[in-house]
């Protein structure tokens, strides 16, 4: 008997080793252990036995059964891993494929440039101001402390319509606009086109500024020097000298330039900073006492600091950009280039 | 202001390099612009005087020349000038010099003749832009002597770009001045005293106009040499400055306007008559200008006139008719202080800008003609000689600028600075500036000497001491200031967020000129009339537009020029709208789409983009603003767009937009392929969103049904869901448009519009039942409304 179990155990086992696939396998379990399997039959005929064998009998064909299941299983399963990896192996692909989809555009580089600058200032609680293009002779130059038979008029290359309208040829109007709609403290940054009437290799038509006003109880020169200082190593994320030097804007006294040291050669001289060294950002200084009469400011309870940079000439000192009227040209080459 | 550094050192000589000079100036506030040298490198020049000519034997135009330069033996040249000559001194290269452009001279033959050497013209020396013929030397330059030695060409030209303010540094003197501010030391000008009258001739002047003319001097100078030519030094000096010698009279004003920063002229005495008289031009008067121009004189500019009328611009430029000429042998002198306003604005309006006037509007010492004058005339007698007459001086003394003292306060200029700057070092700062500070007990009384325009306030003044004690020397802090929150709108678009959607939707940012041609204007635009610029730059940039999509069209003509053949373009920017009320300048969004909706791929077929992309991508920003629900796209008629593709965008009743596909003609006329879809919003439109409001998730199953139903070609799909969606029952989550078919198996006139529901209750699971009933009465509306049939 036992004899006869442990044959039938071996060839179950060779069936199910032979059991190509699923449904073979199958096919060996009703054999072995189906309603007439050959294992169940043998359980079935247990009855004929003498009753105090029954146990020990049952308990061997139990071992039998329970190894068979045991190979089926272990059958079934290597079987299900191989056709899986049968499976997988042919769903594989090149994935060195290129992707699919909609590509993102792009930032032009201005607004890319304008955007770093606003987001530096607005840690220190600046604000985003704007105001209109076409302006009026007041805001952009009366009101400016540059009247009428100012010689600085000279230095704006003005685009005008009419008497009393032309395009703003700085942001500093905006400035002008602020004060007269709120009183200190003041804390803003006023980016925006600017048009100035001049057209050659390093001046285009219109172009891009950003202006800074910064008006309370205890501002200072010293304070005008430390944003900028601040400004400009961040935005050129380096630790560059910044210099100061005497200048004159008929809104702002006392005036300064703003030079960083350059930052394509670091200040040994090249083509960029024209072999001096050092590069020019832009204009500043404290709010001249006549723009604060003009818009009802108190000069005596309140100073203030001004500056104005050009966003293109950061843009390509940031950037590299060689030739200005690239930026106004749109030319897909260039624009993808910063995206 | 240009000018040689040597002969600013024989004003004010510090022991600093040029570099620190250049520096010191920079930093004083006179930005250095340039230093160049004042002439290119060349060496083996040396002067040489000619002494034989002979004819070359095989060449019409050289001539064989024995050139004396200070050897044992002359030297055999052959030469090709016109204007050499027996007698003459000139520029002669040795054999071994090195000319400008690296040219050796070398021992040559030419057409058979030996050549030891080259008789040079002043552009061969770089000392000139062009030259005829030889530069001829002074006849007693020293033969043999090195040129650049007796030149003085181992010097440096400073160009200073000064600031308006600084008008009192347009010369030497006023440079000088301020070096020896920053230095500590002495300056020295050439000695200038009063010239004893030699002749009694004087020219009457009379000054109608005393307060644009406070203060004339004039002086007669009778019997120059009309053959005097100008002094080789001061020829030189010139040129360093950038200006080109004339002839004496001229030279000589020119070289004091340099040297002092007075702008004289030189009247020719023979061309006056009656007396002198400075006045505004009178109605109808025109003046035959030096430059060669005639102007109309409108009744705000100051002449100088004499009996026949004007005769001079006042402070900008002398007249034709009584200039001096090669003959001139008598000569009236002006030096005049010209009140700043009276020139302001002058010369521009006539289209000039001249040296003169360019002082005059800065402010030119009202104390200084005498001195001028003086120089002149010392001058003229030196180089021209003559005899001169007395000055003649028409003063209006109450009109002179005043200079009224000024106070700095010792807690104010701290308080500007923000540090405290020892007092007696503020107090020396001013004295070196010559603004004579008195101390008081809290600070300074100050008043400013005759050249200084600019010191009017006390911030001036700040800026003084803060100039000469040093920019750099100022401490520099961080600000510090309250901490306050600003206003956030959350319905309000943010410029970084709409962006951001196009961008990433595969827009490309573009920024095009405010300023348009009036053509492409009035293609896009025609009903509107355009700002035009009094005073544009080009045809090209002449009105402002008044769409964005001028820039755009222009912007993709541009790129498929250079075979792009995807254009994905949006700007932000104003666009500039005349009305009845004024000017409308509107923050605008816009975008432009052309040829594939995406890159080129594998595995994908390209799609040409259509206005229903354009329309998708509007949609989306609406949506992003929070403005999807309060604004309605809708069928219109655009005259830059295709009739039949076109749309507006509303919101409440008010036109915030349109889109749709560029009109073929207006395309054909920009020179652009068919396809492009353009749209432009108003900003306005994305600032007026409404905050998301949360509703409840039900926890139920979706239940989807699909119907397709057949109607007119010509029904709007927006109205079939319109009534789908009334017929619906609130259950209704979405209605979505998932086919629309035209074509085999539908009558022609008609289209199949397949829409999804999707239905879900929040409390309960809805049964097919329900929904059923809810579909037949859905099919059942739009059956009566629009005769619509199910599809089979």
């Amino acid at each position: 008997m036992q004899q006869q179990l442990r044959q039938q155990v071996e060839q179950a086992c060779q069936a199910i080793e032979q059991a190509a696939d699923l449904p073979a396998l199958d096919q060996v379990r009703v054999l072995y252990l189906g309603k007439k399997g050959l294992l169940t039959e043998q359980m079935k005929q247990l009855g004929q036995l003498p009753p105090e064998e029954r146990p020990k009998v049952g308990a061997l064909i139990n071992v039998a059964k329970g190894e068979v299941q045991q190979a089926l299983e272990a059958r079934k399963e290597s079987l299900q891993a191989a056709a899986l990896n049968l499976k997988l192996a042919a769903e594989a692909v090149d994935v060195t494929l290129p992707g699919r989809g909609q590509t993102a555009g792009g930032l032009h580089p201005v607004t890319r440039v304008l955007s770093r600058i606003e987001a530096l200032f607005r840690q220190l609680g600046f604000t985003i101001a704007e105001g209109p293009e076409v302006e009026d002779d007041f805001h952009n130059f009366e009101a400016l402390n540059i009247p009428e038979t100012h010689p600085a008029r000279a230095m704006h290359d003005t685009f005008y319509f009419d008497a009393g309208r032309l395009l703003r040829t700085h942001t500093s109007p905006v400035q002008i606009r602020e004060m007269e709609k709120q009183q200190p403290p003041l804390r803003i940054i006023a980016p925006g086109r600017v048009y100035r009437c001049d057209y050659d290799q390093t001046h285009s038509p219109m172009f891009h500024q950003v202006e800074g006003l910064l008006v309370d109880e205890q501002v200072t020169f010293a304070d005008l020097k430390g944003i900028l200082d601040d400004f400009l190593r961040n935005f050129f994320e380096g630790d560059f000298k910044v210099r100061f030097r005497p200048s004159y804007f008929p809104f702002t006294e006392p005036s300064a330039e703003v030079d960083v040291q350059c930052v394509m050669c670091g200040g040994s001289g090249c083509r960029s900073c024209k072999h001096s060294g050092w590069l020019e950002i832009g204009g500043c200084g404290m709010v001249h006492p006549n723009v604060f009469k003009h818009v009802g400011i108190d000069s005596e309870r309140y100073t203030g600091f001004a500056f104005g940079m050009g966003v293109e000439r950061l843009a390509m000192l940031r950037y590299g950009v060689s030739d200005l009227r690239l930026f106004f040209e749109n030319d897909l080459r260039f624009l993808q280039q910063f995206r | 202001m240009k000018f040689s550094e040597q002969w600013l050192r024989e004003w004010v000589n510090p022991a600093v390099d040029n570099e620190t000079l250049s520096a010191q100036l920079t930093m004083a506030g006179l930005e250095v612009d340039a230093v160049e040298p004042v002439a290119e490198a060349f060496s083996g020049v040396v002067v040489g005087e000619v002494q034989q000519l002979e004819p070359h034997p095989d060449a019409d135009k050289l001539r064989v020349c024995r050139v004396d330069v200070g050897q044992q033996e002359a030297l055999t040249i052959v030469c090709g000038a016109a204007n050499v000559r027996v007698g003459m001194r000139a520029p002669t290269a040795i054999i071994g010099a090195v000319l400008p452009g690296n040219f050796k001279i070398k021992k040559s033959k030419l057409r058979g003749v030996e050549s030891f050497g080259m008789l040079c013209s002043a552009k061969e020396l770089g000392l000139a832009e062009s030259s005829s013929g030889l530069m001829e030397l002074p006849s007693d330059a020293p033969v043999g002597t090195d040129l650049r030695d007796y030149m003085l060409l181992d010097d440096l030209t400073f160009e200073l770009g000064l600031t308006p303010n600084r008008g009192d540094c347009l010369s030497i003197a006023g440079v000088a001045r301020e070096v020896g501010v920053i230095n500590r030391c002495a300056v020295q000008g050439p000695g200038m005293a009063a010239l004893v009258p030699n002749c009694d001739d004087v020219f009457a002047v009379t000054v109608a106009a005393p307060a644009d003319c406070p203060r004339y001097v004039g002086r007669v100078i009778r019997g120059i040499d009309p053959q005097a030519t100008t002094p080789m030094w001061m020829v030189e000096r010139l040129r360093r400055s950038g200006i080109r010698s004339l002839n004496p009279a001229v030279d000589i004003t020119n070289y004091v306007m340099l040297e002092l920063g007075q702008p004289m002229h030189a009247f020719d005495l023979r061309r006056l008559h009656g007396g002198i008289d400075v006045r505004r031009a009178r109605p109808g008067e025109s003046l035959q200008l030096l430059n060669g121009n005639s102007v109309e004189l409108d009744g705000e500019t100051l002449v100088i006139a004499d009996a026949n009328g004007p005769l001079a611009m006042a402070g900008v430029m002398g007249g034709e008719a009584s200039a001096v000429s090669d003959d001139t042998v008598d000569i009236f002198l002006e030096s005049a202080f010209f009140a700043p306003e009276a020139i302001t604005g002058r010369a521009r309006r006539y289209g000039l800008h001249t040296d003169s006037s360019h002082r005059f509007e800065r402010g030119v010492s009202p104390t200084l003609q005498g001195e001028a004058i003086e120089r002149a005339t010392a001058l003229f007698l030196q180089i021209a000689g003559g005899t001169a007459g007395p000055l003649t001086e028409a003063l209006a003394h109450d009109y002179l600028p005043q200079r009224n003292a000024v106070t700095l306060r010792a807690a104010r200029l701290q308080r500007v600075l923000g540090m405290q700057l020892p007092r007696d070092e503020v107090t020396d700062i001013l004295n070196r500036l010559g603004l004579n500070a008195a101390q008081e007990a809290d600070g300074w009384r100050v008043t400013a000497p005759p050249y200084r325009f600019d010191i009017a306030i006390e911030e001036d003044l700040i800026e003084e001491v803060a100039r000469i004690y040093g920019y750099d020397r100022l401490p520099s802090v961080s600000p510090t200031g309250a901490l306050r929150m600003g206003a956030a709108p959350e319905g309000r678009l943010e410029a970084d967020r709409l962006r951001g959607l196009l961008v990433a939707r595969g827009y490309q940012e573009a920024i095009t000129y405010s300023f348009v041609a009036p053509e492409l204007q009035q293609l896009l635009d025609p009903e509107a009339a355009p700002l035009a610029l009094a005073n544009p730059i080009s045809a090209e940039m002449a009105v402002m537009r008044t769409t964005l999509w001028s820039g755009l069209v222009q912007a993709l003509l541009n790129n498929v020029n250079r075979q792009q053949e995807r254009v994905h373009l949006f700007e932000t920017g104003l666009r500039f709208v005349p009305e009845a009320a004024g000017l409308r300048q509107e923050r605008t969004v816009a975008g432009l789409v052309y040829g594939a909706v995406a890159p080129e791929q594998w595995g994908e077929a390209l799609r040409k983009a259509d206005f229903f992309d354009a329309k998708g991508d509007v949609e989306e920003l609406l949506a992003l603003a929070g403005a999807a629900d309060n604004t309605r796209i809708v069928a219109a008629g655009h005259p830059a767009l295709h009739p039949g593709q076109s749309a507006r965008v509303e919101q409440g009743g008010e036109i915030v937009g349109w889109l749709g596909a560029l009109h073929p003609s207006v395309a054909e006329k920009l020179g652009l392929p068919t396809g492009v879809y353009l749209f432009e919003l108003s900003l306005s439109v994305l600032e007026q969103g409404c905050i998301p409001r949360f509703r409840e998730l039900s926890k139920f199953p979706v239940i989807r049904r699909d119907i397709a139903v057949v109607v007119d070609q010509s029904l709007p799909v927006e109205r079939i869901m319109e009534i789908a969606r009334g017929a619906a029952p609130e259950e209704l989550r979405e209605l979505k448009l998932f086919d629309l078919y035209m074509g085999k198996g539908i009558d022609s006139g008609r289209k199949s519009v397949a829409l999804g529901l999707t239905l879900q209750a929040n409390s309960r699971t809805l049964t097919d039942h329900e929904v059923d009933a809810a579909m037949a009465k859905i099919v059942a509306v739009l059956g009566d409304e629009f005769g619509a049939t199910l599809r089979d």
